[in-house]
């Protein structure tokens, strides 16, 4: 929970968390080293100085290091794990769906863990969609379109084998749809990230929400024109909240035009644990005022309510939580910690 | 300083002013300001190797190899160069995109194995725009700022633009950049000129200035996400060479990609990346 300066109560949904193993150990090879390496200067070139992490620690931490920095020293209420598996850089995958419940299966609601398939499986995505489903129960996926794969360098979501995945998310009520299209970390081809993909697939899926992690950046117009034509896409702040820190200003004009073209109903606070830590994040988030001059310009503001929302009211909605209820079963569980 | 050393630096010298007049096609900034560069050597045969990094192993092949190309061509139009080498390193596809540039192939051919395919004059002149149309913004944004009104904007010829002069650094520095392109894509040339039209040619309405503005902003946000993210990852790594170099090499990483194929002192890549700067 976290508590605004004046005392309020803000209950704040982590839309975008990881619980990977980037070890050495782990490493299949010199990519599973180098896309540890490439997550490690993000966090490094964007975190505040006293929230870095020594590189160890980053590369494999602990379920309870995982708890403790969302929950405990973090104003997480609940969090979203995804799932990434990169088997071609892994040895075990980077962070499985198995690895993932393992870890949430030792903190009673507080996480909701999704899920991911890949398409180019074929049939074989298919079943892994319905083990998922009965075993874990899932109600979301993260895809990750630049993944590699033997020769394939990445998909569409409108490939006829997503389009088949998707059809079966639908039918099996596995309704939120999370999709990397964010900074090019992989992509060989022309764009692996391009956002466009998403335009037909969201038109086609209705019964399907569609995620857009990382707003599409650095195709932000991309994403935000194809918002405004699709009720069922929404923005997730992972990458584009941490600039608050080293460029106000510049997070100002990203959160401005998301507000105008995306509003405020459809953007979702993520920290991207562990490459970065939500504390700071939402601690700066809830003191962050648009400027005057993006204010009138825009036409937007990002008042305490558009905030409340992002940070866990569009969560909540899209994932079926009931905050009273939960709010009642995580204090239960706190007075039942304390009396131990 | 004998008269041969003192060739060898006047070429070494020439071959970084071509550089500079390379840009990161998705940033718009020279590759030499983005400390892209990293070395250049000119040998007795007046042969020229260029290395260079970009801020990770994941950078877009197909801009690595775009900037690896038209470092080949700015410094190739030097008189006396026989041939220019780019090399990049620590990147996942290093070997291919130097053996094509070296071999003059597309960028298809030269990275077929990865499936990659097409040309590349697409890309650049997709990016060509963007730069365009970023550099225009500051202009605009520039003019507008020392009270310039919509309309004379829209109609402000050539002539008339040059005679401006801006306070700001930034805008100073734009303002060349901006007009470099009038003029190589033709779109302005003579002092009555407007000087300020769409990347295709048409006149900006002044009853549209608003929302071309608005797309404008859109393309620059775009643009600088991918300049703060990309120096901020690059001053990391280059951070990571500065770091305590025993310390480094102690690490089991020999003969690996980035970082540390760098930072650890006497394993074999090192020695490899040694020699080439040698």
């Amino acid at each position: 929970m976290f508590i605004t300066p004046s005392g309020e109560e803000v209950f704040v949904i982590d839309g975008h968390t990881h619980f990977w193993d980037g070890s050495p150990a782990n490493q299949l090879n010199v990519h599973g080293k180098q896309f540890i390496d490439c997550f490690y200067a993000y966090h490094t070139s964007l975190s505040p100085k006293d929230r870095l992490w020594p590189k160890e620690q980053f590369e494999k931490y602990s379920a309870d290091q995982m708890y403790h920095d969302l929950f405990v020293d973090g104003p997480d209420d609940m969090a979203v794990v995804q799932s990434t598996y990169l088997t071609e850089f892994y040895k075990n995958g980077f962070n499985t769906i198995d690895r993932n419940a393992e870890m949430a299966k030792k903190y009673k609601d507080r996480f909701i863990v999704n899920g991911a398939f890949d398409p180019r499986d074929g049939e074989k995505a298919l079943e892994y969609i319905h083990y998922m489903r009965e075993t874990f129960g899932i109600k979301g996926v993260k895809l990750y379109t630049a993944e590699w794969k033997g020769d394939s360098r990445g998909w569409k979501l409108t490939d006829p084998n997503a389009y088949r995945c998707l059809e079966l998310c639908q039918k099996l009520g596995i309704i939120n749809i999370h999709v990397h299209k964010g900074p090019t970390i992989i992509p060989l081809d022309k764009d692996a990230f391009d956002v466009h993909d998403v335009d037909h697939a969201a038109t086609d899926f209705q019964g399907l929400n569609f995620i857009i992690e990382h707003c599409g950046l650095p195709r932000l117009d991309d994403f935000c024109w194809i918002a405004v034509q699709e009720t069922n896409v929404y923005g997730g702040l992972a990458v584009a909240l941490p600039f608050i820190h080293g460029r106000p200003r510049y997070f100002a004009e990203v959160i401005s035009e998301l507000l105008f073209w995306v509003g405020e109903d459809k953007i979702l606070f993520g920290s991207d644990y562990a490459i970065w830590t939500p504390r700071w994040l939402v601690e700066k988030f809830w003191n962050f005022e648009l400027p005057e001059d993006l204010k009138q310009e825009h036409g937007v503001d990002l008042t305490p309510e558009a905030k409340r929302k992002i940070l866990g009211l569009n969560a909540a909605r899209l994932y079926g939580v009931d905050i009273e209820a939960q709010k009642a079963k995580l204090a239960q569980q706190v007075r039942a910690t304390a009396a131990e | 300083m004998s008269a041969l050393q003192h060739q060898h630096d006047r070429k070494t010298g020439e071959v970084w002013e071509r550089l500079a007049m390379v840009t990161d096609p998705e940033l718009d900034e020279p590759v030499t300001e983005l400390g892209f560069v990293e070395q250049v050597s000119v040998d007795h045969d007046d042969r020229v190797e260029i290395v260079f990094r970009l801020p990770t192993y994941w950078c877009s092949a197909n801009f690595a190899f775009l900037m690896a190309d038209d470092m080949r061509r700015a410094v190739s139009s030097l008189p006396w160069v026989r041939e220019a080498r780019p090399q990049l390193r620590d990147h996942m596809v290093a070997d291919e995109i130097n053996k094509g540039v070296r071999e003059g192939m597309s960028f298809g051919d030269a990275l077929k194995g990865f499936a990659a395919g097409g040309s590349l004059d697409e890309l650049r002149e997709k990016f060509r725009r963007k730069a365009f149309e970023r550099r225009q913004e500051v202009m605009i944004l520039a003019l507008r700022g020392l009270g310039y009104e919509d309309p004379a904007i829209c109609r402000m010829n050539l002539g008339t633009f040059d005679a401006i002069t801006f306070g700001s650094e930034d805008v100073a520095r734009q303002k060349p950049r901006y007009r470099e392109l009038l003029v190589e894509r033709r779109l302005a040339d003579h002092p009555a000129d407007p000087a300020f039209v769409t990347f295709d040619g048409a006149p900006i309405k002044r009853h549209e200035m608003v929302s071309y503005l608005q797309r404008l902003r859109g393309v620059r946000i775009n643009m600088e996400f991918n300049s703060s993210l990309c120096r901020g990852l690059l001053a990391v790594r280059y951070r990571e060479l500065d770091g305590d170099r025993a310390q480094q090499a102690a690490a089991p990483c020999g003969g690996c990609g980035s970082g540390c194929a760098v930072r650890s002192v006497g394993s074999p890549a090192m020695d490899k990346h040694s020699s080439a700067l040698a």
